[in-house]
């Protein structure tokens, strides 16, 4: 009896669900969701759905993609996750330009600001670099092979990120570390300078992002994690600049109360041209915004807006006023449709004031109006009921993935009789 | 503490902890999820209680002294024991991820503390994974030494990333180390030996001490000494390979020469 207990909960961690992410182009020409396998664009600009072009093959993905992002220029976009493969593409002509496989699953990915390398991060914590120099896009998909940069110590890396001025490159992981990186001048042997520790999470790190101001062009990070808390930091020394609680803000908002004591922030996106900065927290329905003055270096909770929504990742392309927000989630258990997602944006950012009221716009509302929808999400309408059991699914396969587990005696010499190495010699 | 007059796991001639009360496992797994507790940061860590003679109370904390050696994976502590009567002015760590090891380091500094009054407080153990904690317990280039002496050498390919020098984590080290910070290595296995050596040189943050500067320095010395491990080796009349570096400015590596301090 006991034994079956603990066999159906190893196999429940075995089916992982993987949330729905979003990203946005820089000046908002396009908007990329990845829910499971599938990727899909729609171009704003010419306001019509993308098809990816990709000599590889009908799918480019084989399994759940696990992150994507947009160059700061605007002309590359990456995509990554659990099929090992990173598929670097143009994102004007929408041609995957280069292939690199990577030798374990991949948990975040980045593009330097000069568009030159892509590093992308795998579960075992090491950094890969590949070098983009004479790939202009111009011929068919190359392959690539990526050296190792950097490693964290044989720990899951959560978030990944270049400083704004380029000089360093940041990466966080589950063991509560931020290392901030030199970025060299010839990556492919490696980065071996740090710069800095930011050390102060007492749970895993769960995303990074920077605010930006024309005062502050250097930037400052800030930092989401399981331990409810939002920090801000000064990367260059490494020290905790000020700890912003969001569980206090976001508990009673809860309409289920759940007692689970943490509220993990998911997401971080911080709004272009303002000090905000909008956070996906888990269980908490809607966006909470958080302001960060950077003159006095403290973050603060500024307003939150309820919306019935819990969205699973953030993006906002520059002076639009627009938070682009998705939730959704792929290999959904128990439901006749595999991967789900939704597609919000929230309007109303303007400079630094939320006078006007921030509000979430209609689907035929949002640019690009419900042809946009129906491309990114797969349908026009979606069940919430199916939303909530993502929700939770979401929760189940995070804690599973990034929380320490913690066993009793009794079962971590049970777990010690059940050994893998042994039972396949049987 | 108590009961030290009747605690059996002390000799009663010496005072000093038994070392068959501390049976251990020669290995542990550095890659498992670890559950003892880790400070947040080198300034949560509490001095205090590690030299309660260099800081008298927890309230001045971070502001007298800071650690400047670290032995990583001091085993039952015979270099640190060395080191403290060396360098009485010098705090040391030893870290160690065996639990009763750790203990018995523990019990055996107490022991001299209590034999020798004044002499052995500058030295003291913690329990961590140092392939992950590092940076939590010091601060950028506060340490002038570092110790790897008789690692494990997990022979199998699979299992090199669980080698305690490696090219990546001496990326660490280096960061731990201040500049003209010592590192030394020493192994009875020819493979690891050679691993390190050439972890060493290939890492442009290092570079190797000479030969008059290696004669020069007494530490060099206990390392085959001072250490259990050495001990045993030079019992059975076997080899060592030591491999001692400097912790360098790396040369023209970076785009921008004009960094922020």
């Amino acid at each position: 009896m006991e034994d079956n207990q603990i066999e159906e909960g190893e196999k429940n961690t075995n089916v992982e669900v993987a949330p729905a992410l979003i990203s946005v182009h820089p000046t908002q020409n396009s908007v990329a969701v990845a829910v499971g396998s599938d990727l899909r664009v729609y171009d704003l600009l010419g306001d019509c759905a993308v098809s990816l072009v990709d000599d590889s093959g009908a799918t480019s993905h084989k399994d759940s993609i696990r992150a994507i992002r947009y160059g700061a220029n605007g002309k590359l976009f990456v995509s990554a996750g659990d099929d090992k493969v990173v598929k670097i593409w143009s994102a004007e002509s929408w041609q995957c330009i280069c292939t690199v496989s990577s030798e374990k699953r991949v948990s975040a990915v980045a593009i330097s600001n000069d568009g030159q390398h892509v590093c992308f991060a795998d579960k075992f914590g090491v950094v890969w670099v590949v070098d983009l120099h004479g790939i202009d896009g111009s011929e068919a998909s190359v392959s690539k092979t990526a050296a190792p940069l950097l490693a964290h110590y044989c720990s899951i890396i959560t978030g990944l990120e270049f400083s704004p001025d380029g000089q360093y490159v940041v990466s966080a992981d589950r063991d509560f570390k931020i290392r901030v990186t030199i970025f060299p001048k010839k990556p492919l042997d490696g980065a071996h300078e740090i710069q800095s520790f930011c050390l102060g999470h007492t749970e895993f790190v769960s995303c990074l992002a920077f605010v930006i101001t024309l005062d502050y062009p250097q930037g400052f990070l800030v930092s989401g994690s399981g331990d409810s808390t939002v920090r801000l930091w000064d990367i260059t020394s490494g020290s905790l600049l000020d700890t912003c609680e969001v569980d206090a803000k976001a508990g009673h908002l809860e309409s289920n109360g759940s007692d689970e004591g943490y509220s993990t922030v998911t997401d971080l996106c911080a709004i272009p041209d303002t000090t905000l900065v909008a956070a996906a927290i888990q269980s908490l329905q809607g966006v909470m915004l958080l302001s960060c003055n950077l003159s006095t270096k403290t973050l603060s909770v500024a307003k939150v807006i309820s919306i019935n929504f819990i969205p699973t990742s953030l993006a906002s392309g520059s002076s639009t006023g627009l938070l682009w927000m998705v939730t959704g989630v792929s290999n959904l258990p128990g439901f006749d449709c595999p991967t789900v997602s939704r597609v919000k944006v929230i309007s109303g950012f303007n400079k630094s004031s939320l006078e006007h009221k921030p509000i979430a716009l209609e689907d035929n509302e949002i640019p690009g109006g419900t042809k946009l929808v129906e491309k990114l999400q797969g349908s026009v309408t979606v069940d919430e009921k199916v939303l909530t059991a993502a929700a939770e699914a979401l929760k189940a396969a995070m804690c599973n993935l990034l929380i320490k587990k913690q066993y009793s005696v009794e079962k971590r010499e049970f777990r010690k009789r059940t050994r893998n190495d042994r039972k396949t010699k049987q | 503490m108590l009961e030290k007059e009747s605690n059996p796991t002390l000799s009663k001639s010496t005072g000093l902890p038994r070392k068959r009360f501390y049976r251990a496992r020669a290995h542990s797994n550095p890659l498992s999820d670890s559950h003892f507790p880790v400070p947040v940061s080198p300034s949560h860590v509490d001095f205090s209680l590690h030299y309660p003679q260099f800081f008298p109370s927890s309230s001045e904390v971070g502001c007298l002294k800071k650690i400047q050696f670290a032995d990583i994976g001091c085993g039952f502590g015979g270099l640190l024991i060395s080191l403290s009567t060396l360098f009485p002015e010098t705090l040391m760590i030893g870290m160690e991820l065996r639990d009763k090891v750790t203990e018995y380091v523990k019990e055996r500094i107490l022991a001299l503390r209590g034999s020798d009054p004044g002499q052995y407080q500058n030295v003291s153990v913690v329990r961590t994974n140092s392939m992950k904690y590092i940076p939590n317990y010091f601060e950028k280039g506060q340490l002038t030494k570092m110790f790897f002496l008789f690692p494990d050498p997990h022979f199998k390919e699979k299992n090199h990333r669980r080698r305690v020098i490696s090219p990546h984590l001496l990326d660490e080290y280096a960061y731990v180390l201040g500049v003209g910070g010592i590192i030394y290595t020493i192994t009875d296995v020819e493979e690891l030996g050679d691993w390190m050596k050439s972890c060493l040189e290939s890492h442009p943050m290092f570079e190797s001490l000479k030969e008059e500067e290696l004669e020069a320095d007494p530490v060099v010395k206990l390392l085959c000494s001072a250490t259990e491990e050495g001990q045993k080796v030079s019992r059975n009349g076997g080899q060592t390979f030591q491999a001692v570096f400097r912790r360098i400015v790396p040369t023209s590596l970076y785009m921008k020469t004009d960094m922020v301090c």
